[in-house]
Parts: structure tokens; sequence; C-alpha cells
């Protein structure tokens, strides 16, 4: 009797908390890291859960490949997650969960992520909030400092070319015997900035994207010549084809590279995997005809409007757009940050690492010294159909597949056609 | 007693066969026999039809219609365009003067690398299963060991074979040992064809080993001992009774071998990354970057390419059928 008795009390309790299991709303988030951001995420996934007992958030972590090639497919298919972070700030703009009817302080994000809302929005939208900068970023480049020293080859000063550099870097490594002089992460994003420095304007009077200008092809020349004599290797650009992403993290890790473009967000993993087995500066942007830029650039997590709870979506955006979370988490991922109100206030970097601490500084004065192109390059929604076309052509150009005439004709070509079958429906 | 035990495992199927033959007779009084057939057929028609016509049938509606949209009734309707595309060329031999270069490069890459792969890897587990099928010491051993790679993944293999021939890996490691200099084999577009298909012929060999082997042990021993009695060379025995006994498994060797290679991606997407510039870039990973990689997923343009490539399957497959069932194929 007293053994019925109790199953009865364990049924009822069950049945009880049913429908209480099935009021809870469960959120996906899909995630990439580039160090380790997704733990300092997950910490605060776990207070927003306990804040919000309601509220069950999933923390995908995903490769990075998986958010610029699997994601998009998803999102046209109506199967993508309720948030994630994304770098194709413009190109998914479509997907985005505008977030203003559910968000309690509209005029928080409208003062502190303003600059970059425009970056999230389709064309002609003027008023969307739909996410913000989980980091903001600006390409430039790092030197082996160390090697320098080595080598007693004096580093190039602020206002030196690009030309300045290769020299350098070329001297430096001859007299250490040093494999890759120049490295350059394989982006059309990267390639971008000093591209822009060469007076390159990738749009022409009306805004519409033409890339092939007099500075566009002084930088495809300087890349086809620094492949030719060695200053760059082939191992990095010449090895894969299309427009995949290659990056030099780990020759520049192993001190085989003297100078590596890439950008802001490498600091905390060089801090994690190089931290003081060599200095590794960060260094000014290296200046052309036109101007000493760098491209900026971040990644933002937007909330997606497939999603079943946009409510409680915005909630969780609300959580994580938070001040005192936004500061905890630049400051602990070492990510420059994509809010006013930090950046204006300044982020107490949690770092004793000399040279991510110069890092850091280098890259902030980078930020104030991007051309206005940038901006406009970086804001445009196809900015990766230019990024990619140049990559890949001129990457032909180097491993001597064609010329670079008529790579610049085919990037025109691929630019004009992909933007075509875009606006065609879509 | 084994008898015994034989029986007592046979009983569920017993069992089993009893019970369906009631409703099965019910069933062929209805359809008539002649229905039965296509009765047993159905589960197999309809997961076909589900996973291969249908596909086939999307993916037309795909390479007709235009734009980004994913549904295609997003997608507007743009007739043969994408075919226009493929094939609008001054020149069908100098992909350079056609509108998608890169598809034609491609196309040429995928036809050098199916030629050498399928050339070597044949005469290759010829030569293997030959070895392998003469009484010689640790045989099992041996086998085992020609067949091994086939059961890794082919990420795992263009892994393990990147790793032996990057700049500091084993290979340029052990030229520089015996006093060579490095060579960066992934630079240089002969070296780069050359791993992809050594690779690609070092992961799948064995399985094509096994298939010639097991035609070779199908073969009558009393005509080597007839041979033998005669006199018979080894080349002349070799040329007038192994191989021509082995045709109809080399046969199937070839054309398996044909069809797997003209559909080669990921071992040559991980291990080179159809580079450099597009050296080894096959008609698969074409199809892949247009309709998955790059910002504007081009569906119907991969759908188009992907045509193109279905035909070149299905006419390997009508070479095959011609080869296989020839009427003196049995004879040969």
């Amino acid at each position: 009797m007293e053994r019925n008795l109790k199953a009865a009390l364990v049924a009822s309790a069950l049945l009880g908390a049913a429908p209480l299991a099935a009021a809870q709303v469960e959120l996906r988030v899909m995630y990439y890291t580039d160090g380790i951001e997704d733990q300092v995420l997950g910490e605060q996934i776990s207070r927003f859960e306990a804040e919000n007992p309601g509220i069950k958030v999933a923390l995908d972590v995903v490769a990075y490949k998986q958010i610029v090639e699997g994601l998009p497919v998803q999102l046209a298919a109506g199967e993508g997650p309720d948030i994630a972070r994304v770098t194709d700030l413009g190109g998914l703009a479509k997907y985005y969960l505008d977030m203003r009817p559910y968000l309690e302080d509209a005029g928080y994000w409208v003062e502190n992520f303003g600059p970059f809302l425009p970056w999230l929005r389709q064309e002609g939208d003027t008023e969307s909030v739909c996410g913000y900068m989980t980091q903001m970023t600006v390409t430039g480049p790092f030197v082996n400092k160390t090697l320098f020293e080595q080598a007693g080859v004096a580093m190039p000063a602020k206002g030196a070319t690009w030309e300045d550099w290769a020299a350098a870097v070329n001297e430096v490594a001859r007299k250490l015997d040093i494999p890759i002089p120049l490295a350059m992460d394989r982006s059309g994003h990267r390639m971008a900035g000093p591209a822009i420095s060469q007076g390159a304007a990738y749009f022409d009077a009306a805004g519409e994207p033409a890339v092939v200008d007099e500075g566009f092809k002084r930088m495809a020349q300087l890349l086809v010549d620094w492949h030719n004599d060695g200053t760059m290797s082939k191992e990095l650009w010449g090895s894969v084809s299309g427009s995949s992403y290659r990056g030099a993290n780990e020759e520049f890790g192993n001190a085989q590279v003297v100078m590596y473009m890439s950008g802001s967000w490498q600091i905390a993993q060089f801090s994690e995997q190089i931290g003081d087995d060599f200095d590794w500066w960060a260094v000014p942007n290296p200046c052309g005809p036109g101007t000493c830029t760098g491209m900026p650039g971040g990644a933002a997590m937007v909330a997606f409007k497939d999603t079943e709870h946009p409510a409680e979506v915005t909630k969780l955006m609300e959580f994580f757009a938070r001040e005192d979370n936004l500061e905890d988490f630049y400051s602990r991922t070492l990510f420059i940050p994509g809010h006013v109100g930090l950046s204006a206030k300044g982020i107490d970097f949690q770092t004793d690492n000399p040279n991510a601490k110069h890092a850091l500084g280098v890259f902030a004065e980078h930020i104030g010294e991007i051309s206005p192109t940038a901006f406009q390059l970086q804001g445009y929604p196809f900015n990766r159909v230019m990024f990619n076309a140049a990559i890949s052509r001129v990457n032909q150009a180097i491993v001597g597949e064609m010329s670079l005439d008529e790579a610049y004709g085919r990037i025109e070509q691929d630019v004009e056609q992909q933007i075509a079958e875009k606006k065609r429906g879509g | 007693m084994r008898q015994r035990l034989r029986e007592l495992a046979a009983l569920p199927w017993l069992l089993a066969m009893r019970a369906l033959d009631r409703p099965f007779r019910l069933l062929q009084r209805g359809i008539g026999q002649g229905g039965m057939p296509y009765f047993f057929l159905v589960p197999n028609l309809l997961f076909f039809g589900t996973f291969v016509i249908l596909p086939l049938l999307v993916n037309a509606a795909y390479s007709l219609t235009g734009g980004t949209e994913l549904f295609l009734e997003d997608r507007p309707w743009i007739g043969a365009e994408h075919f226009g595309h493929l094939f609008a060329c001054g020149d069908l031999l100098d992909p350079a003067t056609c509108r998608e270069d890169n598809f034609w490069r491609a196309i040429y890459n995928s036809m050098k690398f199916v030629t050498l792969q399928v050339g070597f890897m044949v005469a290759l587990s010829l030569l293997t299963a030959l070895v392998l099928n003469r009484k010689i010491r640790a045989r099992g051993f041996f086998r085992a060991v020609f067949f091994f790679p086939v059961l890794l993944s082919p990420v795992v293999v263009a892994l393990i074979w990147k790793w032996v021939l990057h700049r500091d890996g084993v290979l340029n490691a052990l030229l520089e040992s015996l006093g060579g200099d490095k060579i960066l084999f992934f630079i240089d577009p002969g070296w780069a064809m050359f791993w992809a298909i050594f690779v690609s012929i070092w992961a799948h060999m064995g399985f094509y080993t096994l298939i010639l082997l097991a035609g070779l042990q199908a073969i009558p021993p009393d005509l080597y001992e007839a041979a033998e009695m005669d006199g018979t060379s080894k080349t002349r025995t070799l040329w007038r009774i192994t191989l021509p006994m082995l045709w109809p498994n080399l046969v199937v060797v070839i054309v398996l071998a044909m069809i797997k290679s003209v559909q080669t991606f990921d071992e040559v997407f991980v291990l080179t990354g159809g580079g450099p510039g597009t050296a080894t870039q096959l008609i698969v990973q074409y199809i892949y970057d247009t309709g998955f990689a790059s910002q504007v997923q081009n569906f119907g343009l991969a759908a188009a390419a992907s045509y193109v490539l279905a035909v070149i399957l299905i006419a390997l497959t009508v070479i095959y059928i011609a080869l296989a069932f020839r009427p003196d194929a049995k004879h040969a």
C-alpha cells in the first residue's frame, strides 16, 4: 500500500513537472572561436540560464568554415540557429531579426553600436537593430621583432612604404636564413587594405563595384613580384585554389616568417601560442601612394528572424550586449571593443604579455587611420564577391596560369556575373 | 549432433516462411503470378526513386533556374542559360577562351587525373594481385597491408600524406638527411598532380587488388598444369591464360575505378586544395566551389555542371555494360 502511494506521488510529481518542462524555451547559438571566447560566452550563458530558468541555451561551437559555407544554406532552408556569430555581416542581412519591437532599451543599442549597425542592414534599410559586434577588427602586420634584432636590421618607421618593408624583411630573412620573409593571409579582405593604400577605390563614381583600377593593379603587381622574387612564399597563396582562406599562424609561430599581414583578432591566439618565445609586435600599416590603411571588420552576434522565440532571443542578446558582460568579454578575449561606450572608457585587457599589450595599442591606433574607402568597402553587402574574385584570379596570375591583364578581365567578369545572379532572385 | 543443431538454427526461418506462406499465396491469387516480381521490386524502386531519381529531377530543375534562392518556387526560370555559359567557348581546347574557364580547367584536370590514376592503379593492382597469388612468405600479412588503406577515411589519408609531404615533413627530412634540398611539392603543378594521383592510388589500390585476386583464384589450376606439361613459358602463360581468364574482373576494376576517379573530391581537396592555382582542381571541386563556397551560392550553375558530370558517368557505365555483357565476354 505504501509502495503504491509512493508511486502515485512520483507519478503526479512527474506529471506536474511536465508542463514546466514543456514551457522551457530552448535557443541555439552557433559560434566559432578564434581563442577563448567560446569559454567566456559559455560562462555568460550559464549565468543567463540561472537568471532565466525558463530559457535553455545550447551553444554549438563549430568550425569557421561552417559559418561561412554551411550557415547560409541552413538559413536559406529555414533551418538556422536562433543566434550566430557571423563575419559576412551584410551578406546575410536578409535573414536577420530586427529586434526593436522586443528590446527594452533600443536607445542603448543605437548609442553604443550605432556606427556598426549599418553593416548589418540590407540596402535601403536605415533603422533596424539586428545585432552587435563581438569584436572590431582591423587588419595590419605583425613582425618577429626578435629576428630583426638578431639580424641587426632596423625596423622601418611609421610612414614606411610596402616596398621599404619588403626590402627590410628580405634582408632579415637573408641574414638569418628564414624561409618566408613576408606572409599575408590568403584573403581578399587582407589584400584590400594594402590595395587601398596603393590607391584602389573599389567603387566607381556612382558607387557601383569597380575592383580594377590603377591602385589595385599596383597592389596585384606587387603581389606577383613578391611571389616571383621569393619575398612571399607560394606555399601560402599559391598552394590552394579558388577563394580558399589560408593563414600563416603556424609558420609565424614557428619563427619561419619575418612579417605577417593579418589582423587584430590574432592577438589572443599569439599570446596563447607564442607567449614570450619571441617578441611579436604589431606595426603600423605600411603606406602606398594613396594612404596607409588597414581594413576594418569584425564579427557580429546576430539574431535570425526565423526564430520561434523572438522575445527570448532578444532577451539573450540584451544580456550578451550588456555593458558589464561585454567589458568582461572584451577584456578576457583581448578583442578590440565594438561598443562605443567601452571604447571611450577603455578596456583593462587581462594580459601580462607585453607583446599583446603593445599590439593592442598599435591596433587601436590603426582604427583611427582607416580610410573612408575601407569603411565603404566593409559596409558593402557583396564585398566578399569582390574579395573572392580578386584573390582567386590574382592567385592564378601568381602561379602563371594567366597574365595579370587576363586576371583583371576575369575579376571584373566574376564580380559582374555574381552580383547579377544575386540580384536576379535572392 | 551437428545435424540437430543445424535443424534447430533453421527452425525460426522455417516458422517465418510458414507464417508468410499463406498471405503470399493470397496475394498471388489477387495480383497474379506476373505481378509478384513487381511486388518484390517495389521497396527497392521506392528507395531508388527517392534517393536517385528524385534528386536527379530536382537537380534538373535547379539547372534550369537562376538566382541564389534555395527553394525552387522562389527561383526564376532561365532555361538552358547555365548550360550556355558552361559551353560558351572560343576554343574548347583552350579554357582561357571560355566564359567559365575554371569549369574547363577542372574538366581537363579531371581527364588527366582519371587517365593516369586509373591506368597506374589497374596496372599496380594487377601486379600486386599476381604477386599475392603466389605462395610467398607472410602472404596473409601482405594482403592485409595492401588492403588496410582502403579502410581509412579519405580525409585521414589526405592529412597523413599532407604531413609527409609538408615543407618540414618526413619526406623532406629524409631528402635533407641524404644531402638533398627540400622540395615544396604543393607549389609545383606537376608535383601536386603527381602526389594527388599517388595518394589516391595508395588509398584505393587494395580494393581492386582484392577483386583481381579473387579472379586469379577462380582460374582452374588444371589450365596451368596443362600449360606446364606443354612447356609453355611464364610470359606466354600470363598472356594466353591468366589475362584472358581475368578479363571479366579487369573490366569491373577498370570501370569501377574510372567512375570513382571521376567523382574524386575529398582526398584531393584536403591534400592540395585544388592548387597550385587550379592545377589539381577537379570537376567535383568546381561544383562544390560554385554551389557552396562562394558568397553568391550559384546552385543553378553547379547543378548544370553536375549534369555534365552525370553525362560523363553515364557514358562510362554504357562502356562498362558494352564490355561486360558482350557475347564473347564469357569466353575471353
